[in-house]
This record gives C-alpha cells, structure tokens and sequence, in this order.
C-alpha cells in the first residue's frame, strides 16, 4: 500500500458552484419555512396535539442517526485496523458531524421556542433521554472533531486510534440514546422496546454508509479523481450485510410483538390496516429500502456495477426515510390505549387513529437538514485536505499487486 | 398584584377560620369540601399528596360541565380547530366490546407520582410539586414535546397558535405544553378545582382533597369504596382515581 496523499479539491467549477447554489436555496427555504411555522404557530403544519412529532422529526431523526453511521468507515480502519478504508477515514468523521448537524438544526428549528436553545443546552434533567442525548450530539461533534484533527496533523496522530476508539464508542451510546427516545415511552403500543436502541444502531450502519457511498461517489466523478474497485467493493458488500441485518430486526421487533396478544391491534395496523403506514413499511421499508438493494448489490447481473451500487444506495436512503416515518408518525398515529378493552371516544380523539397529512414547510424544513449537511461537506472538502488524491487499487488496496 | 396579595390575605384569613376542619356540615350527609390553605410564604411540603376522586356511577353522559369550568377558569378559548386546540380536561366514552355497556367519564392529567413527562422533559420544565400536583414551568418549556409522547393519558396539549384572553393565574404561551394544573391557584388559595366545584353543583361526581390525610373526605371514600388508576399497570401512582369503571 503506498502513501497515501491528500489535496482538497479546487471547487472553482460551475458544477461545484451550481451544487453550492442549489444547497443554499434548500437551506433558505427551510430557514423560511421554520419563520412561518414559528410565527403562526404550529397550526399551520400538519402536526397537532394527536401527531405531535411530523415530518421535520423523520427526517432529524434520520440524519442523526445516519450521522453516527457515516463514522463506520473510519471506525472500521482506527478501531478494527482494517489499512483498505484508512484512506476514506477523514471523510468518513467530517460526513458523520455534518449529518448531525443537519439533524439537529430539523430538530432545534422545530422547537415550539427555538428561541429557547439556550435554555436546553445550559438546564438539564438527567432523567431525560433527551438532556442525555444532547450531551451525546454535542459530544459526538467535539470528539470526532478532535478524531478527525489526529488523522489531520502528524503532530497528533499518536493519538488517531485512542480518539478513533473513544469515536466509535461514543457513537454507540449516541445511537442508543436515540432509539431509547422511543423505547423508552412505555406508554405508547408501538415503542416501548429495548430493541429500539439496537435496532437505530444497526439502521445507522447501514444509512450512513449509503450516505457515505453516494458523497464518495460525487466527490471521485466531480473532480475526475480516481476511485478503484477494491474499496467500493468493500463497501458494497457492507452496505449488503447491513441491510439484511435491518431486515433480521424488523422481523424479530414485528414478530415479538405478533406474540403479545396486547400488541396485535398496532401489529395489524403497521402490517396490514394502517393505510399509507402499512404501504410506507411493506413498499418503502421492505421491498425499496431492503429487498431490492440486496438484489443490487448481490445480484449477479447489478455485482460489478457502480451504477448499481449508487442507485442501491438511494433506496437505502429512501427506505430508511420509510422506516423512520412508519416508526415515528405511525407509532403516534396508533391511538393510545388509556382503557384496554374499550372502545373509547371523544372530542380529544381518543380510540380513533389520527391523521396526518405533511405541509409543505414541514418537507422543506427536512429538506434544509439534509442540505445543511451536504454545504457543510461540499465546502470542507474544498477547504480541508480531506480526500485522497487518488483511490485506484494500488493505493487504496492492502492486497493488491502490480 | 398588590391588591390581588391583600384579596389573597383576608381569603386566606376568612378560610383559615372557616376551613380549619376541612370542611362544613351544612346538612347530615351532605358535605361542601374545601381544604386547608397553604399560608402565603410557606413552601409547598410532601405532607399532603392532592388528588381527586372520580365517581362514574354519578357523572351524567350528557354533562360536560366540568370542562366548560375547566376552559372558563383557565381562559381556554380555542380557535375551532378540534386537532390543535387546547383541551386540559375532556370527557371520554367507554364501551365495553363484550357487553356494549357505556359509561362516561372525564380525563385530565393523572398528576402521576412518576411522572412520565417529567421525567422525559430535558429542562425539567415539566415538574412535580411536593405536594403532587404535576405542572409545567412556562418559562423553560422548550416546546419539543417528548411529554406529550410520553403521557400515557394523552393529558397535554401544545399551543398551537397565539392565545387570546389570558388569566393572570393560568398564563399560556405560543410554542410551549400545557395541561391541567389541577387549579393550583385555587388550591393554594384553600379552594377546590373549577372542575370539582362545578361538578358538585348538580352531579357531585368529583371530590378533591388530601390523599394523605386519612380523614379527608377523599381519602375515606377511597378506603370504603376502593378507586383504580387509569393504567395501573404502568405503575405510576396517579393521584386521579376512578369508582365505578
């Protein structure tokens, strides 16, 4: 394996400017989008006192989670020493902090009192997992900041796989934490499970890397720069294991719950009644965002295509948004079960499911997320040395021979 | 505010005389509640525990009288948008799937011992009195509402929209949770909820008191006649109990 050389990219292009100028009219609209919620008020939404957490929070949530997978590549180089995914590593760490960060400005811009920022940052309950998960997020920046500054300054670099371990173990306990948002709600028919905190790290495996595959493969086309077989073939078969084991935790999530009697009204509302949730899990989750990325990457005519792998990824993305909107909104849209055995009703809807139909502001809002995410990547790589210069086999490849 | 603290120092000394033994006998077996007033200064303690007791045998289908007291009392006007106004307090309809047997009865916050929101809330903003009542502390409320995902009793309600009408007593805010407060400005005043007081007008329903306090009005009844939580099974204590459910 050679030495590996990085450069950041010269960015003086029209492509380059006209993908800046399109990520800032995502993240203008957003930014207007979040003024006319907060000065209406939410009404104007689609969310209410049945659906309280809407769009805006798929699409944080997704990212946040993704976030703390797009640092799977630099783990598995730092932690698991693996020298073929060691040239992607700074990529790997900057991609997961601009996820987060695009997640969390959904999140903080869908506060009722976003004003009140300062207020969340600075009093905690240390009973919530939600103070809890803040001290991990802003954790997760700092750590992999100082992560990313030992891959960056040979001064430091003695430190790489202290802060590469110290990375990746707190990107498991970030993971956990937001899936432990809904497995902690006892109260709600379809949270309330312990898998919820494995199951967000596995999705999180899997979204990042999809993330972390398309951005890889922009940057290598954008600048023309070389990106060999051996490290996207890695990543394909990943992003293939990945994705079968997200399927292993539907299955068992849905078919422990299919056991409890108690749990068969939500069962048969995700599975079979629930509409736009039930087609949205089977359609979205199952068959775009799991089934047939496997047959992409594992196919044998789609095996060797990179077009394949790209588009594989997509889905991974879109059935991830999928799974995030079944899990939230539907797990919200259930009615809560205040009297078992009753049929209840009343003027607060109670007994019945609730609706939800998304607003326009509310897509625009999760759509300035995933476009602060991708400004902040697309101008660090112009102004940090973040990718290598070349990714052809003979540097990327331990084992390869000339 | 100075002349609402002298109201409150010569209710509180008409209420210190007249509510001592907690309540008044006007009539043999008829009982008007009142409880003790918290003198002014003095910190709410975990001495007593308020609650309410909710008699369903007696509370009529067609009476919604405590959630008009409710929204009366609290400045609850809403904009005619059922999905995102405010309800504190509502009235819901059982029936049971095997006998068809229909019953109504109100729900508010359960001021649960463990609060679920409270719990959940990052700045505490949702909180626990020592003395039970469950409330939201306007000034730190973030608005993210994970309480509102957490409350088993689907007692909260997000303000949707600019509020008009606002009682000093009950203040409310754009962007921020509310609920039931269980009329914390009447109880420190020695006074019972608007919902009790207007229940008890016709229906006699609802009772409030001191569910540590044996010899309350509350307490005795639920020793005699037993009372069950909404979700007993969550395990959380709620100091809402209902008879006849």
């Amino acid at each position: 394996m050679k030495l590996i050389r990085y450069a950041s990219i010269d960015g003086n292009s029209n492509g380059y400017w006209g993908l800046m100028a399109l990520f800032a009219a995502f993240i203008l609209a957003a930014l207007g989008s979040s003024y006319f919620m907060e000065h209406n008020g939410h009404w104007v939404t689609g969310m209410n006192n049945q659906i309280v957490w809407g769009l805006p929070h798929v699409f944080a949530v997704f990212l946040i989670v993704a976030a703390s997978g797009a640092l799977n590549v630099a783990s598995i180089a730092s932690v698991f020493n693996k020298k073929a995914y060691k040239p992607l590593t700074r990529l790997s760490a900057l991609l997961a902090i601009a996820l987060l960060m695009g997640g969390l400005v959904v999140l903080v811009l869908d506060l009722g009192r976003p004003d009140r920022l300062v207020i969340a940052a600075t009093i905690y309950n240390f009973k919530s997992i939600f103070a809890w998960n803040m001290i991990l997020y802003s954790g997760f920046i700092g750590i992999v900041g100082v992560y990313l500054w030992t891959m960056m300054d040979e001064t430091v670099n003695k430190y790489n796989r202290v802060a590469g371990i110290s990375a990746f173990i707190w990107r498991l306990l970030l993971t956990t934490g937001t899936g432990s948002i809904f497995g902690f709600l006892v109260a709600r028919q379809g949270y309330d499970a312990a898998i919820m905190a494995p199951m967000f790290i596995i999705m999180s495996f899997a979204f990042g890397l999809a993330f972390f595959i398309l951005v890889m493969f922009a940057a290598y086309n954008g600048t023309g720069r070389e990106l060999g077989d051996a490290i996207v073939n890695r990543m394909r078969n990943l992003l293939g294991i990945f994705v079968a084991a997200i399927l292993y935790f539907f299955l068992v999530f849905h078919l422990t719950n299919l056991y409890a009697t108690e749990h068969h009204g939500v069962e048969a509302f995700i599975l079979r009644d629930g509409g736009v949730f039930t087609n949205m899990f089977w359609i979205g989750s199952i068959i775009v965002g799991g089934i047939v990325p496997l047959l992409m990457v594992y196919g044998p005519i789609c095996k060797k295509s990179r077009t394949a792998l790209a588009v594989a990824s997509v889905l991974v993305i879109l059935g991830g948004l999928a799974s995030m909107y079944v899990i939230i909104i539907g797990g919200q849209a259930y009615p809560l079960q205040l009297f078992p055995g009753m049929e209840t009703s009343s003027s607060f809807f109670d007994g019945v499911i609730n609706s939800y139909s998304p607003t326009l502001p509310e897509l625009m809002l999760g759509l300035g997320g995933v476009a602060v995410s991708l400004i902040v990547v697309t101008l660090a790589v112009k102004a940090l040395h973040l990718l290598p210069v070349s990714l052809a086999d003979s540097v990327a490849d331990p084992h390869h021979k000339d | 505010m100075k002349t609402e603290n002298l109201t409150d120092t010569s209710k509180r000394k008409f209420l210190g005389g007249a509510a001592a033994a907690a309540g008044i006998v006007i009539a043999p077996g008829v009982l008007l509640q009142t409880v003790q007033a918290k003198p002014e200064g003095e910190a709410v303690t975990n001495k007593v525990r308020w609650g309410m007791l909710i008699d369903t045998n007696k509370c009529a289908d067609d009476c919604t009288d405590c959630v008009t007291a409710c929204n009366t009392e609290n400045g609850l006007t809403g904009h005619d948008r059922p999905e995102t106004d405010s309800q504190w307090i509502r009235k819901v309809t059982l029936k049971d799937k095997q006998t068809g047997h229909v019953k109504t009865l109100p729900v508010m916050c359960q001021h649960c011992e463990t609060a679920p929101c409270a719990d959940v809330c990052p700045t505490g903003a949702s909180f626990k009195r020592a003395d039970g009542i469950v409330l939201v502390d306007k000034h730190i409320c973030i608005g993210c509402r994970y309480c509102m995902m957490a409350c088993p009793y689907k007692a909260r309600s997000f303000v949707h929209e600019d509020v008009q009408d606002q009682k000093d007593h009950a203040p409310r805010g754009k962007g921020t949770v509310e609920s039931c407060t269980m009329c914390v400005h009447k109880v420190d005043n020695g006074e019972n909820p608007a919902c009790v007081t207007a229940c008890n007008k016709e229906h006699k329903a609802m009772y409030f008191g001191d569910l540590n306090d044996a010899n309350s009005e509350i307490s005795k009844r639920l020793k005699q006649y037993g009372g069950k939580q909404i979700r007993a099974d969550l395990g959380l204590n709620p100091g809402v109990r209902y008879q006849g459910v």
